[in-house]
């Protein structure tokens, strides 16, 4: 379909500002653009139309089964929309005076006390805008603790190799040596491997609990003692809490900070990467800590960005919540798990599972043997299931594990629909033993057919061009 | 209610399939002593009530007619269609488009968006955002040091927060970062050329500044580049529909805060950082670009491209931990781009500069209120204001949100939303308090 | 795979050239196939510094990055700037899309003539 800068028109416009009742005034000499910027010249109809039929392609959770492993597609209730848009929300200026925003407060400070009953913190800071960057924020935490104590020796921050690539990329963000340590064959912390690490170096421990592989690491406490023990802080990466929420909490596990994504845990809407929101909440000796805009609290804080985060997320957050309530936020995560395991002993038999046991809210099957068999590889797969209108599973994460498709279907899908996601799994094993050509060349009904992305990268074109 | 499907039925013929006889079977490792014996929240509430809930919280707010304060988050008049494209649920509840062949929708409009930022500042190449104005100048920091360049300087009339989050971003990496003073409401020009060495990797300025003062940023600008330094410039997005692009004052990297494109005050977020710089440092912008390729069928199509510079690649070397941004905030810059037109946008720029004019004009005329910086301003200025507290309550008691109170007085900001009668409103309520 | 035996190889798969006093690297046809399609090169600016055993740019692919690691010790002399422009070249020929020239030659790292570099791929592979 063509560009907006395609359907332009010179001289279309759409009437949405009044005439001005003041005197203009000039730019100052030397300050004026030369040349308008090239945006489109449209009416509102084309406006519109275009970004309607731009909608038509693009699939979200709301629209059908996302079983994106590691992501929590689950479903984001219209009811959170309707109140984030409230005017008496969206309306408020960030620094408006006190008595003016006492609403706000009310939903950062009830947000904040459900969050820290349901994760075992004391204190908590919805500042950052997304996981990364909570996580970032939560490891400052403990690098002002060490600092705090002068405690300079500790450069190094310990994570295990099955680790999301954000928990290194944030270790070195914050200046700190990464430790990889390697997983034990069953994808939990290698015990042997993390005491060889630790010591007066250590600054702390970046963990996610279920891990990456979708497994409860049953030495969970010994690991935190491990780490308190060597002087070092645990950080609780909290991707996965939506299989444990109000059902085990991160603060009993040992963990001294946590970062939650208010965008997967708590339905908000991931807005097709965008805006998320992220608490992240600490035990009382690191609430001093915690970050603060230097205009609306004063100067004397870190802070990661500007006032007081993605507000508007939080309010949607803390509807979920108040919706859910004491029994609903156990259901919830008990139905994922439920459904995860549920939909890989539907599948197992096909494509296998690459740990056979109970698994929490997510699991990763291993391809590899079907891709020695048939050719057929996990990305073949992942293309084929585009064609049922299902969007695949995230692919080659973790690294651990070869081939691999991970999938978390969330509790918000019925059994019908996992049922049916099964089928097309099985049908797609049987496909590749039969014709692994249709499937190298999958997607055949999609918006597109693969793309290019070798010659995307080697010659990058990224943005459009008025043509001369 | 938790928006599960499935019935109670179902659910035991699933547990029964799976093999366990309870939920506490499928935690089974779990230490059992872990396990939580409810939680101290209240009990869920249904639809109705949830919303009575929350309009209550709302309604303790206090929503202004008029609102003169900037500072950061400004309050431009937002077009219906800006409102309900992103509202669509497509876009709404899609993830980053990692499945190109079932996000060209996506893929499409941040495209689209990149482009457009690129017009907006003049520059080569844009990313899909990044989280916010000062986040983006925190990431522009960090794309500019190299192994013997690692000092950031900033001008000390940037934004606080912006300041405050590049610090925290330096304070992460053990980067220095030096505030460069401000003389008169603008960067001390004497005083950069002093601070600038071949150790300063970068020197950022905001344009318009803090306190609303144009800055003269081509000269700012020279002094950086004479030095070796690169030169990041943070812009108001709407004033790039008349004042000059960053590229043509000699900027390497342009960011900025792109709220007032489109996006609610909504006390402080969800916001946008636009970030974009030149095609040398294209393999240096952090945070997702889309690129455009062909498909297996020869035909135009989109992808998330140059991967190889991102942390689940990189990992612990790529120089940002950023994997999501704000496509929903930037599908809405785009819209209201889109909507404004390249004269509707220059239009709300002329007319907030003159709407701040005149309320400038008219409160000086009163007696006592006097204008603190007098250098050309865009649509904020900082006056002296006798019984300041009396008159900021004055107004909010008329439902006008007055200037924000800083050290220097108060910060007053006017945009083409505020018509010549509620200007003319405020002033004669500051001129009540003041004749008193 | 193609192992030209009149060059040596670095375990971390670079190839060395001496002309002279001068060293050319590039990276091994074992290495371009296993990365895939190259689709950009960051090579280290003339007058650089290398240390044997220490990364001195790195080579990306679409899905993944490796360090090119420097066999030796020296001073950067000339960069292939064809391949800033051209990558798909490490692709088509590896041994002749020479990556950096290096003279002043101090420290080597232990290297491989062909049939060992051969023997350590195999291994590698497993």
């Amino acid at each position: 379909m063509k560009l907006i800068f395609e359907k332009s028109v010179a001289g279309r416009h759409c009437d949405l500002l009044p005439r001005c009742d003041v005197e203009y005034v000039e730019v100052p000499k030397g300050f004026a653009r030369e040349k308008a910027p090239a945006l489109p010249e449209l009416s509102e109809v084309d406006v519109t139309r275009h970004y309607t039929e731009l909608d038509h392609r693009v699939h979200g959770v709301n629209c059908g089964f996302y079983p994106l492993g590691s992501c929590t597609m689950k479903y984001n209730p219209r009811i959170d929309e309707e109140m984030a848009a409230l005017p008496g929300f969206a309306g408020v200026h960030p620094l408006a005076p006190k008595d003016a925003v006492k609403g706000c407060r009310e939903v950062l400070d009830t947000a904040a006390k459900y969050l820290c009953e349901i994760t075992g913190m004391d204190g908590m800071t919805f500042q950052p805008a997304a996981g990364a960057h909570g996580e970032f924020t939560g490891v400052l935490l403990i690098k002002q603790y060490h600092d705090k104590r002068g405690d300079k020796k500790r450069t190094k921050i310990i994570v295990p190799d099955s680790a999301h690539g954000t928990n290194p990329a944030t270790a070195a963000m914050c200046g700190y040596q990464v430790v990889n340590i390697p997983s034990a064959p069953n994808g939990c912390v290698d015990l042997e491997a993390l005491k060889a690490v630790l010591g007066d170096d250590t600054a702390g421990l970046m963990l996610t609990n279920p891990n990456t592989v979708g497994i409860f690491d049953e030495n969970i406490l010994e690991i935190t003692k491990l780490v308190h023990e060597a002087g070092g802080l645990c950080y609780y990466d909290g991707a996965n809490l939506n299989a444990i929420m109000g059902v085990v909490r991160p603060g009993d596990m040992g963990f001294d900070c946590i970062h939650m994504n208010l965008h997967k845990t708590f339905a908000t809407p991931h807005g097709g990467g965008g805006p998320g929101a992220c608490a992240v909440g600490c035990k009382e000796f690191l609430r001093e800590f915690l970050p603060a805009s230097a205009l609306m609290q004063g100067e004397g804080h870190l802070q990661v960005r500007a006032f007081a985060g993605n507000f508007l997320v939080v309010v949607r957050a803390l509807t979920y919540l108040l919706t859910l309530g004491r029994e609903g936020v156990p259901e919830a995560a008990q139905n994922a798990v439920l459904n995860a395991n549920y939909l890989m002993q539907k599948i197992k038999g096909t494509f296998e599972p690459a740990f056979d046991r109970i698994c929490m809210h997510e699991f990763v099957l291993d391809l590899s043997e079907f891709k020695k068999e048939t050719g057929v590889s996990a990305l073949d797969v992942a293309k084929s299931l585009i064609d049922y209108g299902m969007h695949p599973p995230t692919m080659y994460f973790p690294m651990i594990v070869h081939e691999a498709l991970m999938l978390e279907p969330t509790e918000t899908e019925s059994k019908e629909t996992l049922d049916w996601a099964a089928e097309v799994y099985r049908k797609l094993y049987e496909l590749g033993k039969t014709d692994p050509q249709y499937m190298h060349d999958a997607p055949h009904h999609a918006q597109i057919g693969r793309p290019d992305e070798v010659r995307a990268a080697r010659q990058p074109v990224l943005r459009w061009k008025k043509p001369e | 209610m938790s928006y599960v499907p499935s019935t109670a039925e179902q659910r035991q013929e699933m547990l029964k399939t799976v093999g366990v006889q309870d939920y506490r079977g499928l935690y089974r490792d779990v230490p059992q002593q872990m396990l939580l014996d409810g939680l101290d929240i209240p009990e869920g509430m249904s639809e109705l009530a949830v919303t009575r809930a929350m309009t209550a919280m709302a309604a303790k707010n206090t929503l202004f007619q008029t609102i003169l304060r900037g500072a950061g988050a400004y309050d431009h008049y937002i077009p219906a269609v800006v409102k309900t494209v992103p509202a669509k649920e497509e876009f709404l509840t899609a993830y980053t488009p990692y499945q190109a062949e079932m996000s060209q929708g996506v893929l499409q409009s941040i495209f689209e968006y990149q482009t457009m930022i690129c017009e907006l500042t003049g520059m080569e190449v844009g990313n899909a955002s990044v989280y916010d104005g000062a986040t983006a100048a925190a990431e522009a920091a960090a794309m500019c040091r190299d192994r013997k360049r690692r000092v950031t300087l900033i001008s000390g009339a940037a934004h606080p927060d912006v300041i405050n989050t590049v610090r925290t971003y330096c304070y992460g990496t053990g980067d220095e970062l030096k505030v460069v003073p401000a003389k008169d409401g603008k960067t001390d020009a004497d005083a950069l050329g002093s601070m600038l060495d071949e150790g300063v990797a970068s020197f950022i300025v905001q344009q318009p500044n803090f306190f609303g003062q144009l800055e003269d940023v081509e000269a700012l600008g020279k002094l950086a580049h004479d030095a070796g330094a690169m030169y990041v410039m943070s812009c108001n997005p709407i004033s790039l529909g008349i004042l000059k692009t960053p590229r043509e004052c000699g900027a390497d990297v342009a960011v900025g805060e792109g709220q007032p494109l489109g996006m609610p005050i909504g006390f402080g977020g969800p916001y946008l950082g636009f970030m974009a710089t030149t095609e040398k440092y294209m393999r240096k912008l952090p945070g997702r670009i889309v690129g455009e390729t062909v498909d297996s069928k020869g035909e135009r199509a989109y992808v998330l491209s140059l991967q190889a510079r991102e942390q689940h690649i990189r990992r612990e070397k790529a120089s940002s931990n950023i994997c999501s941004n704000e496509a929903l905030c930037a599908l809405t810059a785009s819209v209201y781009l889109a909507a404004m037109g390249p004269d509707g946008l220059a239009e709300a720029a002329r007319q907030s500069m003159a709407k701040a004019h005149y309320l400038c004009k008219q409160l000086t005329a009163l007696p006592g209120v006097e204008l603190v910086y007098t250098g050309e301003f865009f649509h904020e200025f900082v006056t002296k204001l006798p019984k300041q507290d009396e008159v900021l309550a004055a107004l909010e008691k008329a439902g006008i949100l007055g200037g924000l109170p800083v050290k220097e007085g108060v910060l007053w900001c006017a945009t083409e939303k505020a018509d010549k009668a509620a200007l003319d409103k405020a002033v004669e309520i500051v001129k009540e308090v003041l004749a008193k | 795979m193609n192992t030209p035996t009149d060059l040596k190889y670095s375990k971390s798969h670079e190839w060395l050239r001496m002309e002279g006093d001068v060293a050319v690297i590039g990276i091994s046809d074992f290495a371009q196939s296993e990365l895939g399609d190259v689709v950009f090169v960051n090579l280290p600016a003339e007058g650089d510094t290398t240390t044997a055993g220490e990364p001195f740019g790195d080579v990306e692919s679409v899905k993944a990055v490796s360090d090119l690691v420097s066999p030796v010790s020296g001073t950067v002399c000339a960069i292939n700037e064809e391949l800033l422009d051209a990558p798909e070249k490490i692709n088509e020929d590896p041994y002749g899309a020479w990556m950096i020239k290096v003279n002043g030659i101090g420290d080597t790292e232990e290297l491989l003539d062909a049939a060992d570099y051969e023997k350590h791929c195999e291994e590698e592979k497993g």
